[in-house]
């Protein structure tokens, strides 16, 4: 194709992702070295559904001149980035100086919001992932083992937990593990204890992310490996039988191996997508006990009445840097394939 | 496999079906919970004396006379009024899922048809963005879009939601447009055909099952935001996500959780007629790309 036709063909999509997604990042970029000019403060109290409580809010009127005449504020380098909300140099020397036990200085870090939110982040992608992946084979090989006339409607039923809607399907969850809903109450009669509560403690609410992600992205995994099943061929299994491998012998030596190049694939695309979790924690309410950088960023933006945007950059591009870390793998992959199927 | 291999009844078979039962109970009980108990009262659904009480409707008996009652539905769909955020989603819908496969599909076929390295390194690009939580770029819209006063308009929604799902759309009509034959086109061209116009009467009549599966998930994209859509739309214009998350918060306060549980169901109801019409669809989409490459 010439040139000048795949560049008519292609000029509105890339219009839209110049504009909508190349450009906002060099927005975030720029916002994240900017701060808002000083603001005159008020103590007001904010009600929510969980209480009154006392918050310092902006004075908008006072400040809405400045702002208006230069809405990104004035230009602090890097200071955001490296301040108490975001990176801690500063408090994480301290602690390192002061602490006289690893495990005491990590619990003085973990303190620290953003480290906070890579703790639950990293914790929640290093178990999900695996987790998705090994019962998503499972499931895979129990409905390929199925009669053909059930797996139509099992497959339906599998696909439903991942193409219901984040925030609705842990909402769902979310009700039923309430200390009054069914999961809920039964733990309580189980444990005999009428206070437990997966709400109230850190351990149980990131148990219960975790539970709810596994649930969520399973379907995916599932479907991967199904697919990848119907494609592994009958001669290779049969041989093996002749030979006298048993059914878990020919699994674990002629499908798995198969399957290998999807279990990469989804370690890849899971790793990526676990990273960004969010809704769950809004789904869950999840916030006191457990946060993401994606929360971060969403709650920073919310904060009432005056987004904090110098402090959603910087973690937005702290987030990106990360997603782009635990991109390269699948690029470099993508790149093989096509230098591979180019040659 | 062999047939014989399949039917033969070993334990790890009986293991392996286990676990598929409870897979499917797991996967299925929470929406046949929360639907069942949405036509019940709150004492019900969230009975913690016992659990049987949301199945046989005790306290809805009491309370209404009936074991089912609509009134978490008239509750959220006419008290609340629902039907304003479901309109709303529905507009933002429609028109993201049609730009977005207008502009996707030729750039799609544009890509498949290049076979130059720019093209593939635009879809490398594309890789990357589509990887870029939505929140982040979110956070760069919000300052421009309040200056350009653009903030809070459904329009913008609608663009910012056709842009987010652009990388996603590429590749998959990138991908499907490559397994049609390039010879289909070539041969309209060598006729006299321009490549727009060989485009328009020789591809577009072929695409439409990669153009629905790629349609299918834009819908999904649109349907399931939240991030952009609870942060970029003003109150009136509100799409159903966020009202729900919305809901949340007020109807606990007012005790009326019922509306809230009504509203989920609403919008679980339309997804599920998805699933069940469109499952190959789906299952197709979702493989593109895993198996093949």
């Amino acid at each position: 194709m010439p040139n000048r036709t795949f560049f008519w063909f292609i000029l509105p999509a890339m219009t839209a992702m110049i504009l909508l997604i190349a450009l906002p990042i060099v927005s975030v970029l720029i916002q994240s070295v900017h701060i808002q000019h000083e603001q005159v403060l008020v103590i007001s109290e904010s009600c929510d559904p969980f209480g009154c409580t006392q918050v310092t809010s902006i004075d908008t009127e006072a400040t809405a001149k400045l702002r208006a005449e230069k809405p990104l504020g004035r230009f602090i380098g890097l200071d955001t980035y490296t301040d108490r909300a975001h990176l801690a140099f500063d408090e994480i020397s301290m602690a390192w100086n002061s602490s006289n036990s690893m495990g005491a200085f990590f619990k003085r870090v973990l303190n620290l919001p953003l480290y906070k939110a890579l703790a639950f982040t990293i914790t929640y992608t290093v178990f999900v992932t695996p987790l998705v992946i090994l019962f998503g084979l499972a499931v895979a090989v129990g409905v390929n083992n199925l009669p053909k006339i059930v797996k139509g409607p099992t497959v339906f039923i599998s696909l439903l937990p991942m193409i219901i809607t984040p925030l609705v399907g842990s909402i769902i969850l979310f009700w039923m593990v309430d200390g009054d809903g069914i999961i809920g109450a039964m733990l309580q009669r189980i444990f005999e204890d009428n206070s437990l509560s997966l709400k109230a403690s850190p351990k149980l609410t990131w148990i219960m992310l975790i539970v709810y992600g596994v649930w969520h992205h399973l379907p995916f995994s599932f479907i991967v490996f199904y697919a990848g099943l119907q494609t592994v061929s009958e001669d290779t299994v049969e041989a093996a039988m002749i030979d006298g491998a048993s059914s878990w012998q020919r699994m674990i030596n002629v499908v798995v191996p198969h399957l290998m190049p999807l279990v990469i694939f989804l370690l890849l695309i899971q790793l990526m997508d676990n990273f960004r979790v969010f809704e769950p924690i809004i789904g869950f309410s999840a916030d006191a006990h457990a946060t993401s950088l994606s929360w971060i960023i969403f709650n920073a933006l919310r904060e009432s009445g005056s987004p904090l945007f110098s402090s959603a950059g910087a973690t937005s591009m702290i987030t990106i840097v990360g997603v782009v870390i635990l991109l390269v793998p699948l690029l470099v992959h993508t790149y093989r394939g096509y230098n591979k199927k180019s040659n | 496999m062999t047939t014989k291999a399949k039917l033969r009844i070993t334990p790890l078979f009986l293991i392996s079906a286990m676990l598929v039962a409870l897979w499917l109970f797991l996967a299925s009980f929470p929406f046949l919970w929360t639907l069942w108990g949405s036509f019940k009262v709150q004492a019900d659904f969230f009975s913690k004396a016992d659990w049987s009480n949301a199945l046989s409707g005790v306290n809805t008996i009491a309370q209404t006379g009936s074991a089912f009652t609509g009134a978490g539905y008239f509750g959220a769909w006419v008290q609340e009024e629902f039907w304003k955020p479901v309109t709303n989603s529905s507009i933002v819908i429609f028109f993201t899922v049609i730009i977005s496969l207008t502009i996707g599909t030729l750039g799609g076929y544009a890509l498949a048809r290049s076979g130059r390295r720019y093209a593939f390194w635009i879809l490398m690009a594309a890789l990357v963005f589509r990887a870029m939580p939505h929140i982040t770029l979110v956070s760069g819209y919000l300052l421009p879009f309040f200056e350009w006063n653009v903030w809070g308009l459904m329009p913008t929604t609608i663009i910012v939601l056709v842009a987010i799902n652009q990388p996603f759309t590429l590749w998959m009509l990138h991908s499907f447009f490559l397994n049609i034959p390039k010879d289909m086109d070539e041969s309209a061209m060598v006729d006299g055909c321009t490549r727009f116009q060989a485009f328009w009467h020789v591809i577009i009549p072929v695409m439409w099952p990669g153009v629905i599966t790629t349609g299918l998930f834009s819908f999904l994209l649109a349907y399931n935001d939240f991030a952009v859509t609870s942060m970029l739309l003003s109150q009136e214009n509100e799409t159903m996500i966020p009202a729900i998350a919305g809901f949340l918060g007020t109807v606990q306060v007012e005790g009326n959780v019922m509306f809230a549980v009504a509203a989920v169901v609403s919008a679980t109801v339309p997804l599920l007629f998805l699933v069940m019409f469109f499952q190959k669809q789906i299952v197709s989409g979702l493989t593109t790309g895993a198996v093949k490459g």
